[in-house]
């Protein structure tokens, strides 16, 4: 079982959290000329790193905000969370 | 190499069985091979015999970071099917399907092929309709599949829950009667035993750290156990391929996840079809031993651990029970996890890459062991003609970028929802 501290709610059990993927991931700029190989890394290229990987989760039967997770592939340590806005 | 066969076991029996040779030697890794495999799973295994017998390479080395058969072939729920609404899936599904129907003779290994047929449940009228055009592309294919309605269901599995008042009613349900299990250890040993006794080098505990890549082709592999060189090499190591890839300057439309499975204590024979749940992810066979076999969700987050949680563990399981009500009286025997190459569309890799002689076999997400004998075949190809065969060409790594996606549950980018 993961212990996943919501920045809004703090230390709450899995069962309350989806989760959301790779927060590394950066949509391109709109008014930017885009390449297809940008697209493409945003769309489906991913690092999956096996270690500290930074990720969204979704506090869905909770408060319902988004935050970013800190966490360790490898042994599902938890570092730290952040709120979306916030950078490592 | 020598035969498995009722008459040698009667001949050993006389030397206490002590004289049989080994399955599979173990050497010390030559200087050079004219290809590397990297990764000594089922897939890494068959592409070995197959390079060897279907293409006469028999210079070839396996590397494994653990031992053979200690990964995902050792680890998943042993189910064969070919069960597949896209024309490509269902091609290269139903080529496997006629390898694993021979395994046994050619590999002179049981491996215990049991067509026994799946059935998928359907709980909604609408899920019915999905299933009809499912079971008609199947048939366009060749592949055979049958309708059942809910009385049909409940003569195969009685055992279901077939209440009127549940949540999810049993309405019937999609049947691939060639559909099965096999035992997957042997698949490995089968595949090992023949592609070492044509030459294939199998080298256990020896774990990629680098690669040689000069004027963008592939010169060979930095190894634990030295430097070896190789013009073509395969990378097979599902759940690991970010892994190497990232040593590769690659970044690749795969993230690595969680799958978790279990068995139960063993029963007498009681369920003698592989069943699918319908209204979420949950399927379950039992074994030749009497164990109920049980699988379904990923633990939905990136990860390595091979080891899952209890939460996942709780919610695949009280499917099941709405399923089968008499699981909830068994104990638990085993539970154990395996990571998953999960592709951004759920269909798998193999295909050549930007690298001149580096081959890539990846994205099996949790349905690769009904592959294994069909992707080791076409990577075999692939590698050996240095070009895809027509039945792994959708199979292409360029297939996100030009829009081609093979996305047979419809799930898009979100890897973890299934």
């Amino acid at each position: 079982m993961l212990f996943i501290k919501c920045p809004y709610c703090g230390i709450r059990s899995q069962n309350e959290f989806a989760y959301g993927g790779d927060a590394t991931v950066k949509r391109p700029e709109l008014n930017k000329e885009i390449s297809d190989k940008e697209w493409d890394d945003f769309v489906y290229n991913r690092k999956s790193p096996r270690g500290k990987h930074l990720e969204f989760w979704h506090h869905i039967s909770g408060c319902r905000q988004w935050f970013k997770v800190h966490r360790d592939t490898a042994t599902h340590e938890i570092f730290k969370t952040l709120k979306p806005h916030e950078e490592l | 190499m020598q035969k498995y066969s009722v008459f040698n076991l009667i001949k050993n029996a006389f030397s206490s069985h002590e004289n049989w040779e080994v399955a599979w030697k173990d050497p010390t890794p030559k200087k050079s091979y004219d290809v590397i495999i990297i990764g000594g799973g089922g897939h890494g295994l068959a592409t070995a015999y197959y390079l060897a017998k279907e293409h006469n390479i028999t210079n070839v080395a396996i590397i494994e970071k653990g031992w053979i058969g200690g990964g995902n072939v050792g680890r998943n729920t042993t189910i064969i099917r070919s069960n597949f609404m896209h024309d490509a899936n269902g091609r290269f599904n139903e080529f496997s399907m006629d390898l694993w129907r021979n395994m046994s003779q050619e590999l002179n290994f049981n491996v215990m092929f049991s067509p026994r047929g799946i059935i998928n449940l359907a709980h909604s009228d609408a899920q019915m309709n999905a299933y009809a055009r499912r079971g008609n592309s199947m048939r366009l294919n060749g592949i055979d599949a049958v309708l059942l309605n809910r009385k049909q269901v409940k003569k195969l599995i009685p055992m279901a829950d077939f209440s009127e008042d549940v949540r999810f009613p049993i309405f019937g349900g999609l049947m691939q009667p060639s559909a099965g299990t096999a035992r997957h250890d042997a698949v490995a040993w089968g595949y090992a035993r023949q592609a070492d006794s044509m030459g294939v080098d199998i080298i256990q505990n020896c774990e990629v750290i680098g690669f040689d890549v000069i004027g963008g082709k592939i010169k060979g592999v930095r190894t634990s156990k030295g430097d070896i060189k190789a013009n073509k090499i395969g990378l097979c190591v599902a759940g690991s391929t970010s892994i190497l890839a990232e040593k590769l300057n690659m970044t690749l439309p795969i993230e690595t996840h969680l799958l978790q499975a279990c068995v139960s204590e063993p029963i007498k024979p009681l369920l003698d079809h592989v069943v699918t749940f319908g209204a979420g992810h949950f399927y379950c066979s039992q074994s030749d031993k009497g164990e109920m076999v049980m699988g379904g969700d990923l633990d939905g987050y990136n990860s390595y651990a091979q080891r899952g949680n209890l939460p996942t563990l709780q919610h695949v399981l009280t499917e099941g029970i709405a399923m089968f009500p008499f699981l909830s009286k068994l104990k638990m025997l085993r539970t154990w996890g395996g990571i998953m190459d999960m592709s951004m569309d759920g269909s798998p890799i193999i295909d050549k890459t930007h690298i001149e002689g580096l081959y890539l076999n990846c994205g099996w997400c949790y349905g690769g062991f009904k592959s294994t004998p069909a992707s080791g075949w076409t990577f075999a190809h692939t590698i050996a003609q240095d070009k895809v065969h027509k039945l792994n060409a959708d199979y292409s790594l360029n297939r996100f970028s030009k829009g081609y996606l093979l996305d047979e549950k419809g799930l898009g980018t979100k890897t973890w929802i299934s």
